[in-house]
């Protein structure tokens, strides 16, 4: 779950990290207002993706009507999909030095990993790539934490304007941030040195651990749910993994591997996939709902159920298939192969009920839902 | 890492649950060795015919424990993982999906230290073909695990079945089964995966389902580059869009990171068949084990 910046600086503003001050506003009036109150200032759009600068997303402003203005042309504008409707009043700071500090997940050291730079402002893989020796990092075993030796040893050979040892206070107030709140990536870019000599947090990118938002319940509330289409969002209700796509031939299987394949597949033979949709693990008894919300997306031509039953069992997804296919009565051709766990129960149930046989396997099942909804297209 | 053999003890972590249950059943059934069970409050019980304990240390004081696989919720998995490291135990297989990452971590580092193979979190586990198996695979299923001599690696476990099944369908079986998970921190890699089939006895050739995320089949198409052993592979999420999240919450492209292409590219380049559909898996492995007529 990602948290915007305004969302995000309050955080670290909780463990004593400088950020600016700033108000969150959703009208140019209230900004008008909160550039009265701050004086100088920045408007900078609140959306949950990068480049808001050059979007025209971030603006100085130094006076009320100046940031009205600004806001008016913010408030609205489209910056990669996402409308603009907040936008964050900040007060100017004078900026002597930039520099960038995260903490992430690392798959191959399977440990968090502390990263500094003296180039902030800029793009991470574009300081890996063109300097990578200013690039400092630090792998950190969880158990034990970022210790004060860890974090001066990280800055100790870089020339910061004679802050080191300030940022390695930053560095140990990141990490516990990091871990109290099961980030998995906390990013300060830039980080700066400001006139006064102070250390600020200019911008601040919060991700917080999907796994752990059980734990978190207080977080959640201030994070900005995935941006959902309708059906995406009643797949997430029922606890089902439904993904829109653009194409035309519904997919439905069990486990996310094989519903991806499925997916493959269907590409395989020439066919455009209508959603992502996975009734795998403990979602293996909900084929009643997976299957009406799979339906239920418009200019679906066909569909292919791939079910290969391990943990989850076929009869079972049948049965709840069956169930919703015959209240529905839907007019669309469908098209299944079906193996593992239940399979000989889950083939019986569907000559019972629909009269129908499953195809011999997953490519012979994909290629005819392909056909058909080339078929329907004529 | 260490794989699972027959006369392996196997600890079921959360033996008396539903699922639990049913599956130490089944892998009782195949033939895993399974010496007890653990749940704290039902500690000094028996239950599927063995001993039920209060922890994994608590077992091992009685027996020696080779391995363990758990049937634990989310949020319980860091503890139950440590208790087996303690233990002494050399293999945990980590059913468990949705398991914090910052736990995972954890328990990772303490298994390091200790030399303990994990498998998992997120996966349907492991089988030794003929021998036993960890987790919920349709071992039992003489139509998908025929014995033969390909070792499988697989993200997923739906796919994996389907995978072996058609296999099996071509005339071969399997020998090995090692499901590693959907995660994007995961004990054992593909890498580790494959490097583990090569050296077990058997084994003639890999069949490696990976998919989109990460960067775990680029490091194996190294490893592979070294084999004697034909390996075929198939890579799901292909047509995937970018920035989702498919299912797995390792199944991600981000930019070039993670995409099909990259991982086709690396295995090819080393000799790799990557096939475009899972159906012609047990065809291509056919081939490259066929003897070469001079």
């Amino acid at each position: 779950m990602n948290f915007e910046e305004y969302a995000a600086k309050p955080i670290l503003a909780e463990v004593g990290i400088g950020v600016p001050k700033s108000i969150l506003c959703m009208t140019p009036e209230a900004v008008a207002r909160a550039a009265e109150e701050i004086g100088a200032c920045v408007i900078k759009a609140q959306v949950p993706t990068g480049k808001r600068g050059k979007a025209g997303g971030i603006q100085l402003a130094d006076s009320a009507n100046q940031a009205k203005a600004h806001a008016e042309n913010i408030i609205g504008m489209e910056i990669n999909d996402y409308v603009v409707e907040k936008v964050l009043v900040e007060a100017q700071s004078t900026i002597i030095r930039e520099f960038y500090a995260a903490i992430l997940n690392n798959p191959v050291t399977k440990g968090p990993v502390v990263m500094f730079s003296t180039e902030g402002g800029m793009d991470i893989e574009e300081i890996a790539a063109s300097r990578p020796e200013k690039l400092k990092q630090a792998s950190i075993d969880v158990r034990y934490g970022l210790s004060l030796e860890q974090a001066r040893g990280l800055v100790a050979n870089l020339e910061l304007s004679g802050a080191n040892d300030a940022i390695a206070d930053i560095l140990i107030k990141l990490y516990e941030v990091y871990i109290q709140n099961d980030a998995e990536l906390l990013e300060v870019n830039p980080l700066i040195l400001s006139g006064s000599g102070a250390l600020e947090a200019l911008d601040c990118k919060f991700v917080l651990d999907d796994s752990a938002i059980k734990r978190q319940p207080d977080l959640v509330a201030k994070g900005t749910p995935d941006k959902l289409t309708e059906l995406e969002q009643l797949g997430q209700q029922h606890g089902i993994k439904y993904i829109e796509l653009d194409g035309d031939v519904v997919v439905l299987a069990n486990g996310a591997g094989l519903t991806m394949t499925t997916m493959d597949v269907v590409r395989h033979y020439g066919g455009k996939p209508a959603n992502f949709c996975e009734i795998g693990g403990e979602a293996y008894t909900k084929g009643k709902a997976a299957l009406e919300m799979v339906l239920a997306k418009p200019g679906i031509k066909s569909v292919v159920v791939n079910f290969c039953g391990a943990f989850a069992r076929c009869d079972v997804m049948m049965g709840g298939l069956l169930e919703a296919w015959v209240s529905l009565k839907p007019e669309i051709p469908i098209f299944f192969s079906i193996a593992g766990t239940g399979d000989k129960e889950a083939i019986i149930m569907l000559k019972e009920t629909l009269n129908l046989d499953p195809l011999p396997n997953m490519d012979a099942a994909c290629k005819a839902a392909v056909l058909a909804a080339e078929a329907g297209e004529l | 890492m260490h794989i699972c053999r027959k006369e392996h003890a196997v600890v079921v972590q959360g033996i008396t649950g539903k699922q639990g249950t049913f599956w130490t059943e089944r892998m009782q059934d195949y033939g895993t060795n399974v010496i007890g069970g653990v749940n704290p409050k039902k500690a000094g019980t028996q239950h599927c015919r063995v001993p039920v304990y209060g922890s994994v240390v608590d077992a091992a004081k009685e027996s020696l424990i080779d391995a363990t696989v758990m049937f634990i919720p989310p949020l319980g998995v860091k503890a139950a993982t440590l208790d087996a490291i303690e233990a002494g135990t050399k293999l945990i297989v980590c059913l468990t999906e949705h398991v914090p990452v910052q736990d995972v971590m954890y328990f990772m580092a303490a298994a390091r230290e200790a030399d303990v193979t994990i498998i998992g979190p997120n996966t349907a586990g492991t089988v030794t073909v003929g021998e036993c198996f960890l987790g919920f695979m349709p071992a039992f299923n003489a139509r998908i695990f025929r014995p033969g001599n390909v070792g499988v690696i697989s993200r997923s476990g739906s796919l994996a079945t389907l995978m072996c099944q058609n296999i099996t369908d071509t005339g071969l079986g399997i020998r090995a089964f090692l499901g590693i998970g959907g995660d994007p921190i995961i004990g054992t890699t593909t890498l580790e995966a494959l490097r583990a089939l090569d050296n077990f006895e058997g084994v003639e050739a890999v069949a490696m389902v990976g998919e989109i995320g990460g960067a775990m089949e680029e490091e194996a198409a190294e490893y592979a580059e070294t084999m004697l052993k034909p390996v075929v592979a198939f890579i799901a999420g292909g047509a995937a869009p970018e920035g989702k999240k498919m299912g797995h919450a390792g199944a991600i492209v981000m930019g070039d990171k993670g995409s099909y292409a990259s991982k086709k590219l690396a295995l090819e380049s080393v000799g790799v068949n990557v096939l475009d559909t899972p159906m012609q898996v047990g065809e291509a492995l056919r081939k490259r084990l066929a003897p070469k007529v001079a």
